[in-house]
């Protein structure tokens, strides 16, 4: 899988621990608030490592990661990351149940084959889930698709329908859906804009599904 | 023991006569590293469920052990490797094998870690093996050597790192065979090492794997001169069935696109075809090199022998038919890495690593370097692969509180 929206450079395979480099992402500032510190945590479809590189600096986790593209594979293992090639679809399944304390698919579901399955992995892995996605249901997204009848481009959603990866697209209604569907508990949801601001709004899931660009799922199996 | 218990070893006969290699018989009785002989009474139990006694462990070291024993690295050869990692060799004369990745300023610096680096038991350059004297009928051992595995290689290792002190290797490195090594250091001796970096190797000797070996050794024991294994009291090597068996092997090494974009269909110092057998064709002169030189420092019984161990590795069996539970309960830093263009030990054998790895939830790192060289890629300069390997090495070393390069103990 790949990320839908790139994370900026830092790739370089050197000085990762330097305090120099791009300002997080909006997304992994966000996820970071949610770990508890000194966790084991694997991110799945981990980029260039970015996220890994901030929970290891600011929340000293024990971080591991997945990735499918083998470049940036090589660059996360040459800047010291616990980094594998692999694929969301395929190789989450080679996990033991319960061998991390969260398990996180940032900005990535919407790119496997089988979101629901690997939600699921997620879940089974992980004591929590944490999901990040570009939200579907954003106003700017449904009235360039009503307006212009044709799908949607915005910053958040920058490539056009034959060149995205994205091909399983969903709103924050439907995720909140799906969770339920696999027996999940939201523990927290958070809407945001695209420059990391968290919206005010804390109660209707109709006005958080209008206005916020991406949303962040922390989850837990239930029961 | 004395030279003479070792015959004389005059050329063999056919094309791949040579002078007398001395110099190889050398390394056998008296090595040109340091060695620690194990006493009759320090017995080496083999997987065979016999003894081995007295037996001998020549290493190499490069830099200083420091005061806390915590910076060694054990590197483990492969096949037709040996203990001479980054020094000249004493036989050949060329460069350490593995100066591309180990030395002062090296991905595995040696400015900065003890790295260590044994002949394997059954090897033939000064560990004990099947070229050595046997106390027993005072001859060479030849097939009177008890058939070896990688686990036992590794029981030898283990015996060398005690004789050291060293209770904790910081890593334990192999490629190929020294890969099944590593392997086999992680599964059975879990609290002997941090790190581990299995390369281009796989945790269960495959059938075509097992197919080229016996090719090689049916080509050593079809030449007359092997004896059945007791070339040495007739004062004869069967080099020829050797050669064979290194050619064949060398192919393996090799990947399709490099043999043509090195070869091709080149002509070897002539201009047409002979309408001969002779090696025309460069490819074949290259091979018939390759065959030639590896005789000369190389005993035809360990290549058996070592064949053999590679070809009874099987981590998954070994382990109750699940490779996971080889891993269970390790603590150590794995990063596994592979080569696109190996078809020899290829990526998905180190999936499979990989896989039983994550099962136990280890702390794995899996790398593909893009490569079109073939097996013998990890030998070779592949910047990708160095860069993997010392941001892998320094960000364990900087957890596990060693210094930094250039920086002061």
């Amino acid at each position: 899988m790949q990320k839908s929206v790139l994370p900026s450079g830092n790739g370089s395979g050197k000085g990762n621990n330097g305090s120099a480099g791009p300002p997080p992402r909006a997304d992994h500032m966000l996820i970071a608030e949610m770990v508890a510190p000194g966790s084991r945590v694997l991110d799945v479809g981990c980029g260039d490592g970015a996220l890994l590189d901030l929970l290891d600096r600011t929340k000293n986790v024990d971080g591991r990661g997945v990735e499918l593209s083998r470049e940036r594979v090589n660059a996360c293992v040459a800047r010291g990351l616990s980094v594998i090639q692999g694929d969301a679809d395929r190789d989450l399944a080679d996990y033991p149940d319960q061998a991390f304390d969260y398990a996180i698919l940032s900005l990535t579901i919407q790119a496997t084959r089988e979101p629901k399955t690997v939600l699921e992995n997620l879940l089974r892995i992980g004591r929590h889930a944490i999901v990040s996605f570009p939200n579907f249901g954003h106003w700017l997204v449904r009235t360039q698709l009503l307006f212009t009848g044709r799908m949607p481009m915005t910053d958040n959603l920058p490539e056009p329908w034959w060149r995205t990866l994205d091909a399983h697209l969903c709103t924050i209604k439907d995720f909140v859906d799906l969770a339920a569907l696999v027996n999940a508990e939201v523990e927290e949801a958070v809407a945001f804009n695209s420059s990391g601001q968290r919206l005010p709004i804390k109660r209707s899931l109709s006005l958080q599904n209008l206005l916020g660009e991406k949303a962040v799922f922390l989850l837990r199996r239930k029961g | 023991m004395s030279s003479n218990e070792i015959s004389a070893d005059p050329a063999g006969t056919g094309p791949f006569a040579r002078p007398v290699a001395d110099a190889r018989h050398n390394e056998v009785v008296s090595p040109s590293s340091l060695v620690v002989h194990f006493p009759a009474s320090e017995p080496l139990k083999l997987d065979c469920e016999q003894e081995l006694a007295p037996f001998a462990v020549a290493y190499q070291t490069y830099g200083t052990l420091n005061a806390e024993k915590s910076n060694a690295i054990l590197i483990c050869h492969a096949l037709t490797g040996d203990q001479h990692v980054h020094n000249r060799h004493p036989v050949t004369g060329k460069e350490g094998w593995w100066d591309t990745l180990v030395g002062p300023g090296k991905p595995v610096d040696t400015n900065r870690f003890f790295v260590i680096c044994s002949n394997i038991l059954g090897g033939c350059m000064g560990t004990t093996g099947p070229a050595s004297f046997n106390p027993a009928t005072r001859r060479p051992y030849g097939l009177d050597f008890p058939v070896i595995t990688i686990a036992d290689m590794v029981r030898a290792q283990v015996r060398l790192v005690d004789h050291l002190g060293i209770k904790q290797l910081f890593s334990v490195i192999g490629g190929s065979m020294g890969g099944m090594q590593v392997l086999e250091w992680a599964a059975s001796y879990k609290d002997r090492l941090l790190t581990a970096i299995p390369i281009a190797t796989a945790a269960t000797h495959s059938a075509q794997n097992i197919a080229f070996h016996e090719v090689g050794r049916q080509a050593v024991m079809a030449d007359p001169n092997w004896r059945e294994g007791n070339y040495h009291a007739f004062a004869t090597r069967p080099s020829a069935g050797l050669a064979v068996a290194r050619m064949a092997a060398h192919i393996t090494y090799l990947s399709e696109k490099a043999l043509q974009d090195k070869f091709g269909r080149g002509l070897q110092d002539r201009t047409a075809r002979s309408f001969s057998f002779d090696a025309d064709f460069k490819i074949e002169s290259y091979l018939r090199h390759q065959g030639s030189t590896f005789v000369d420092r190389f005993d035809a019984n360990s290549y058996l022998y070592i064949t053999r161990a590679m070809d009874y590795f099987d981590l998954e069996a070994a382990h109750g038919g699940k490779l996971a539970n080889a891993f269970r309960g390790t603590t150590a830093q794995f990063c596994v890495v592979s080569f696109t263009s190996d078809w020899l030990y290829p990526t998905r054998d180190s999936k499979e690593i990989v896989k039983a790895l994550n099962a136990v939830a280890a702390n794995v790192s899996f790398v593909e370097i893009e490569s079109d060289k073939g097996h013998d890629a990890f030998l070779l300069e592949e910047p990708e692969f160095f860069a993997t390997i010392r941001g892998f090495v320094n960000a364990a070393a900087a957890k596990h509180g060693l210094a930094a390069p250039g920086e002061l103990v």
